[in-house]
């Protein structure tokens, strides 16, 4: 072992146990898959919103009922929120300073996006199924 | 003297015994956050957190839409009010700007594009592009809402 390491724990099985942060590189790397994602979801949304603009009751219904969309639907509102939870969990840490407040704030923001994803897939299948 | 207590380490006295403040590192007052670097990082951030209305919004508009035509027609009636349309425009522009700065971010992970000339261009191609993709949406928004 190198000189001055104080830790019995080798090197590998540190990395085995994903480091101090015990998640390793999860958080960064899903962040990162999200947003890919997110590139040809966002521009799928863009020209269907523009679609959409103005459209009535029956009109929206039609295209919420589209099997196609309705999974595009399903898999932006869950990569969106993954995603949103992901940052906003990012900037809490970075401000909140506190350790009991910055933990509630982080498990307040990933139960939020957990129900607003879950209405948003219930009401999804809702108009499709 | 000030009486915060972070102070208190960079306070000395001179050999007459007088007391003197010691100079601190240059922060956020001395550091230029509107150059093109720092700003456009500061508002990647800033248009990620208010895309935070733009999935309110979304969210709302398909559980209105699940709950029936009475709910979907007070949705519309307020994407189509002034407000509503403020921050339709608002998410527009943290939309196309947050995608366009998260594509820079991605090059720059995969280890593109860091020299000073091309992160300058590849700022200003975001700046422009999301002013493009902007109006684009609008106007197309607003020719499907006429026609």
């Amino acid at each position: 072992m190198a000189e001055g390491v104080k830790r019995l724990q080798t090197p590998l099985g540190r990395v085995r146990g994903l480091g101090s942060a015990r998640s390793g590189t999860h958080h960064w790397w899903m962040q990162r898959v999200t947003s890919i994602a997110l590139i040809p979801l966002t521009l799928w949304f863009a020209l269907a919103a523009i679609g959409l603009a103005g459209a009535g009751y029956e009109a929206s219904v039609a295209f919420v009922a589209n099997p196609v969309n309705a999974v595009l639907l399903l898999l932006l509102a869950g990569v969106t929120l993954h995603h949103l939870a992901s940052g906003l969990q990012v900037v809490i840490e970075d401000y909140v300073r506190a350790e009991g407040v910055r933990l509630a704030a982080i498990w307040g923001v990933k139960a939020a996006c957990l129900v607003l994803a879950l209405f948003a897939a219930v009401a999804v299948l809702r108009v499709a199924v | 003297m000030s009486n915060d207590s972070r102070e208190a380490l960079m306070v000395g006295r001179r050999s007459d015994g007088s007391i003197v403040r010691r100079p601190l590192s240059p922060h956020l007052q001395a550091y230029d956050m509107l150059q093109m670097s720092s700003l456009l990082s500061i508002l990647h951030r800033a248009s990620g957190v208010a895309l935070t209305a733009g999935v309110l919004l979304l969210v709302w508009w398909l559980v209105a839409l699940a709950s029936g035509p009475a709910a979907f027609a007070a949705v519309q009636w307020f994407l189509g009010s002034f407000l509503g349309l403020v921050v339709l425009f608002g998410v527009t522009v943290a939309g196309w700007y947050h995608t366009l700065a998260g594509i820079r971010h991605l090059a720059w992970d995969a280890g593109y594009g860091f020299r000073i000339p091309e992160m300058y261009r590849s700022g200003r191609m975001v700046v422009v592009g999301t002013a493009v993709l902007t109006l684009l949406t609008w106007v197309f928004a607003i020719i499907a809402w006429v026609s």
